[in-house]
């Protein structure tokens, strides 16, 4: 770990201008990625911005019917509060398939959705990776990669976003708020927040230097049955493997997005007509142009057959 | 003492202490956080400073120059050492102990990825971290060979105990038979994965050189030290009261204990170094990769007649095998059989033992392909592994087996499971999306007994004292050894001290080999046979017809107690268990029966464990409790080794990419169901004073292939290479409708 300087925050803009003002700070909210990544260097920021003392820790119903969550809310808040629980199921079943019961009452919601890659290469600093160390190559591509990505990568990362939560807010359309150091705020559709890889893995999130994520905020409740199968090689505490994450109506039609499988939560809505044709012909689509290793090629047909699984389970829900 | 005749009747069988559950005489340290293990201690003086190890960025090749510059100006930096400063710390280059393979400090050459070539000392560990990430070296890479697979064609036979075996003619009866197995499957190199990392805290006075450390052989490490530093064994002290789990990665010594006492003599202070998980993995050994080809042969009506098994492995040049043949030399009756192993050179960390080394690969595969031949002779593998047993050696028939219930732990097991419910034909059973399984697996694990010696006191207060070098690595030495104190001297377990795993104390066993339990606890009772002689003496009674009972000796009418005995001063025995050759007229070995009922997902492919039975025969239980907990231990270890557990080797750069413990997988909570252990009441004279043997590596043994037969029997899909993840399997799952 680097030398740091260190201050906390009192208003989310002055951690956006105190940010955006110096060269080489992050902001630290949980820290429950950051601090590792930096104990191994792979972070080496300057200056850290904690945010822990600026408000925003609440969850409150918008005027559109939705629900605002404040950037700092715990992963534990959010996966128990009885409005999520009740409007938003997937949601509250995709944060408590992730990490464990301590890391989600440190982990908030604006640092989940920063959480980097467990591509073991980015983890070893003697290893090529375009994402750590842009330029040097990607080690992974041609090692091991099982765990990797099979869709939306390129010749210069294979990289997947590790998330849970992150994929259920894919498929419920929500949208991130921010602030930046002048004070401007935006809000972008969540699809546009994570970017693909391309030439620039290491640039990961449309956000600007300096630019604090304040909320998520999610739409009008969407009714039907929620579902998050995360698959992985033991019961708990891993990376997907794949998951899914859908809402399915009692007619069968419905929405689904993919974890595991990309370097951003996957979904393609175009391919969501065809969810009362089973999943065959949704993965189909969501799928076109997948570009998977040899060791991982087998992310395709699986995450077909966990929506299937997952499809099987709202028929049984509705039976019931 | 020399144990060369089967034990007769002595103290140990009046089972008042010994074979009772007693909880952990040393429970209430752990629980409450004051056992003190090896990076905790506060002994040594003046205050401590931290070290932090440099790793090789390479798996092969040489370092061509070493930048410190940056380094040694960061703050609080107190020295670095690498190879090249040794003259000036008044070293020699470096010694190998004779069980290392590899350097524990490298340079120039290089000979595996992350082995250490520095070692940074600086006031605070944060320093000495950030000060190691500094440290910059240049490599020129090497050609390294890192796929077993590529390099098998080069692996080489081996002699002594690891040679070749040949017993009747194995290819005419195998060509001969009409039912035959020809398979060949896969085991992944794995990491011990135990919870306390490598750790030490030495410091040097004048030239002798003292450690706190976390081992399993402190005799071995002692002597592996001292030839490493060129130093008189006399000025070498190794303590290691507790440790955290080793599973055979700490039988050795390792980098942490040669780099702190570098580091320390480099700055004349105590240096604290553990080695951070992510570094471990490809520092320290591992279990090395098997290729295994397994060939059965049997007459329509079950009786094997051929049994055949190769296994190539991998390891540094000067390395050593993986003995996956060694247990199916004596598993199974039949007459022709030949075991062959072959080991390839490999570039990748130094490999050595892990928990049931050579059983646990081996069985994985053996009791697979025993499953595939019950299935193909149309026969429960049960009364199959029952029809085939054996009360004597295979290759030596005139040489029985001491005591042999497989049989029994085989058909105790299956009424206790309801074996009975397993349908033979696979993939036919169904609960919503769950295809659910049962499979039995073999456990099995030779007995060794190693000399152990012990010093034992006894007080004024009637205390009785045990101080031997053994070591407790969760496993429960502490217990028995105050078990069988007391029940030799006639005292309460709470009359007993037991002091461990420190140089200063009489040479004992040490653990690992299943034989910690047996030859510790005998080696103790050798030196109560005397302490109980000097008690008599003293006291003038005749040590032939003295009694130990109740805190008492009696003897013709008269009686004292154990304080009394001591009034005149402190009574001090020590004693030694060594061992004749009762181990060449029997088979000493443990047995046990591994049953497991797994689901797997029809829609995903994921294996879940619903539940375990373990029923085992290895002699005298010193204690059910503890003994209960290795081998929940084990059997959660084999179920790991199954279905997750396999350090991934990059074969391009020569290293195990997934080495943390996010990669590197083993089970939670959520993995392990309902596990029940059943022994069975046995008690075997031939094998020590004792007549118990050892649990800690029958648990394992059999386990993986028990589920590995459960999920085959759940999917109808066999898959032999491990760990069985989904992937391998998926495409053979039923069709989704």
């Amino acid at each position: 770990m680097r030398a740091f300087t260190y201050e906390r925050a009192r208003s989310p803009l002055a951690a956006a201008a105190a940010v955006a003002g110096k060269r080489g700070a992050r902001f630290i909210a949980g820290g429950t990625n950051l601090l590792d990544l930096m104990k191994l260097e792979i972070e080496t920021p300057t200056h850290l911005v904690d945010v822990q003392d600026i408000g925003l820790d609440r969850i409150e119903p918008t005027d559109g019917g939705g629900l605002r969550i404040g950037t700092l809310v715990t992963n534990t808040a959010l996966a128990a509060d009885p409005r999520v629980r009740r409007d938003y199921g997937v949601l509250t079943r995709a944060i408590v398939a992730g990490a464990s019961g301590q890391l989600r009452n440190k982990a908030t919601v604006g640092g989940n959705l920063l959480q980097r890659t467990r591509c073991p290469y980015f983890y070893d600093t003697n290893q090529a990776c375009n994402k750590r160390k842009p330029g040097s190559g990607c080690a992974a591509i041609g090692g091991v990669n099982r765990l990797l990505g099979v869709i939306g990568t390129s010749d210069a990362c294979i990289a997947t976003n590790p998330g849970d939560m992150a994929v259920a807010l894919r498929l419920l359309d929500a949208s991130v708020e921010t602030v930046d150091g002048q004070g401007k705020t935006r809000t972008m559709p969540i699809a546009e927040f994570h970017r693909l890889p391309g030439d620039t893995p290491h640039v990961e999130t449309a956000l600007q230097p300096g630019e604090l994520i304040t909320a998520v905020t999610l739409p009008r409740p969407l009714g039907g049955r929620h579902l998050y199968h995360k698959v992985r090689d033991r019961a708990s505490y891993a990376f997907a493997i794949v998951s899914v994450a859908a809402v399915i109506q009692p007619d069968g039609s419905g929405r689904a997005a993919f974890g595991g499988v990309a370097p951003r939560p996957w979904r393609v809505e175009a391919a969501e007509a065809a969810m009362r044709d089973g999943a065959a012909a949704v993965a189909a689509q969501v799928f076109a142009g997948a570009r998977p290793t040899h060791e991982n090629a087998f992310k395709v047909p699986l995450a077909e057959r966990t929506l299937a699984g997952v499809m099987a389970e709202a028929r049984a829900e509705n039976r019931a | 003492m020399k144990f060369d005749t089967p034990a007769g009747t002595n103290p140990i069988d009046r089972m008042k202490v010994v074979g009772q559950p007693h909880e952990r005489v040393e429970g209430p340290l752990k629980t409450t956080g004051t056992a003190a293990y090896a990076y905790e201690h506060q002994q040594y003086p003046g205050a401590p400073v931290y070290g932090y190890v440099v790793g090789a960025a390479i798996a092969k090749g040489r370092i061509d120059s070493i930048d410190r510059t940056a380094a040694q100006h960061m703050p609080g930096v107190l020295a670095i050492v690498t190879a090249q400063d040794l003259g000036a710390l008044g070293f020699g280059p470096l010694g190998k102990g004779d069980k290392n393979t590899a350097n524990l400090l490298g340079g120039p050459d290089i000979e595996h990825y992350h082995q250490a070539v520095a070692i940074v000392v600086a006031e605070s560990f944060e320093q000495a971290r950030a000060a190691a990430n500094a440290v910059h070296v240049a490599y020129t890479r090497g050609q390294g060979r890192f796929d077993l697979a590529q390099e098998k064609p080069n692996a080489k036979a081996l002699t002594g105990s690891d040679a070749d075996t040949a017993t009747g003619d194995f290819e005419t009866a195998f060509a001969a038979a009409p039912v035959q197995i020809d398979q060949t499957y896969t085991t992944p190199d794995q990491n011990h994965a135990m919870m306390e990392p490598f750790a030490t805290i030495a410091w040097w006075e004048g030239d002798a050189l003292s450690l706190w450390t976390s081992n399993q052989m402190i005799a071995w490490n002692r002597e592996d030290l001292a030839t490493t530093l060129s130093l008189p064994l006399e000025k070498v002290r190794i303590m290691s009261p507790y440790v955290g789990g080793g599973f055979g990665g700490k039988l050795f010594l390792r980098s942490d204990a040669v780099m702190a006492s570098l580091g320390a003599k480099a700055v004349g202070r105590p240096v604290k170094l553990a080695l951070p998980r992510p570094f471990i993995m490809n520092n320290a050994t591992h279990r090395p990769a098997t290729i295994q080809r397994i060939r059965l042969g049997a007459t329509r009506d079950g009786k094997l007649v051929a049994i055949g098994h190769q296994s190539w492995s991998g390891d540094l040049p000067g390395g050593g095998p993986e003995v996956a043949t060694q247990q199916t030399k004596l598993l199974y009756a039949g007459a022709n059989r030949m075991t062959a192993m072959r080991l390839a050179e490999l570039d990748l960390p130094e490999g050595n033992a892990m928990r049931a080394p050579g059983e646990a690969p081996g069985l994985m595969a053996l009791e697979i392909a025993v499953d595939e031949m019950a299935e193909k002779l149309k026969m429960d593998p049960v009364a199959f592994r029952v029809l085939n047993d054996t009360q004597v050696d295979p290759e030596k028939p005139t040489r029985p087996f001491s005591q042999r219930n497989l049989v029994r732990c085989l058909k105790e097991g299956a009424e206790h499971f309801g074996w009975h419910r397993r349908l033979a034909t696979p993939a036919q059973v169904r609960e919503g999306r769950w295809l659910v399984g049962m499979g039995v697996a073999a456990a099995f694990r030779n007995n060794i007994n190693i000399a152990s010696a012990a010093r034992v006191r006894l007080n004024d207060q009637g205390i009785v004292t045990v101080e031997t070098d053994m070591t407790d690595i969760g496993t429960g030495s502490y217990t028995i050894i105050a078990q069988t104190a007391a029940e030799m001297m006639g005292v309460g377990i709470d009359r007993v001290v037991v002091r461990l795993g420190d140089s200063a104390f009489p040479v004992s066993s040490g653990s690992g080999g299943q034989f910690g339990a047996n030859s510790s606890t005998s080696g103790v009772y050798a030196a109560c046979v005397k302490l109980r002689e000097a008690v008599a003496q003293r006291l003038g009674y005749d040590p032939e017809r003295a009694e130990f009972a109740d805190g008492l000796v009696r003897a013709d009418n008269r009686s004292a107690t154990l304080a009394e005995a001591a009034q005149a001063g402190e009574l001090v025995a020590e004693g030694r268990i060594e061992w004749g050759n009762l181990s060449k007229q029997f088979q000493q070995s443990t047995f046990g029966a591994h049953f497991v009922e797994a689901a797997v997902d029809s829609f995903t492919g994921e294996i879940r464990v619903r539940r375990m039975l373990a029923v085992c025969a290895a002699g005298r239980i010193l204690n059910p409790r503890t003994a209960r907990s290795q081998m929940i231990g084990a059997m959660t270890m084999g179920v790991g080794g199954a279905l997750m557990e396999e350090l991934a080797v990059d074969k391009r750069f020569g290293f195990f990419v997934n080495h943390d413990l996010a990669g590197y997988e083993v089970p939670v909570h959520a993995d392990i169901p309902h596990q029940e252990v059943h022994f069975i009441d046995e008690a075997d004279a031939t094998v020590s004073p004792m007549k118990a043997k050892g649990v800690g590596e029958l648990g394992l043994a059999g386990v993986g292939a028990a589920v590995a037969n459960a999920v085959y029997n759940a999917t109808g899909v066999r898959v032999r290479d491990y760990p069985i993840t989904l992937d391998k399997h998926l495409a053979g799952l039923p069709t989704l409708t």
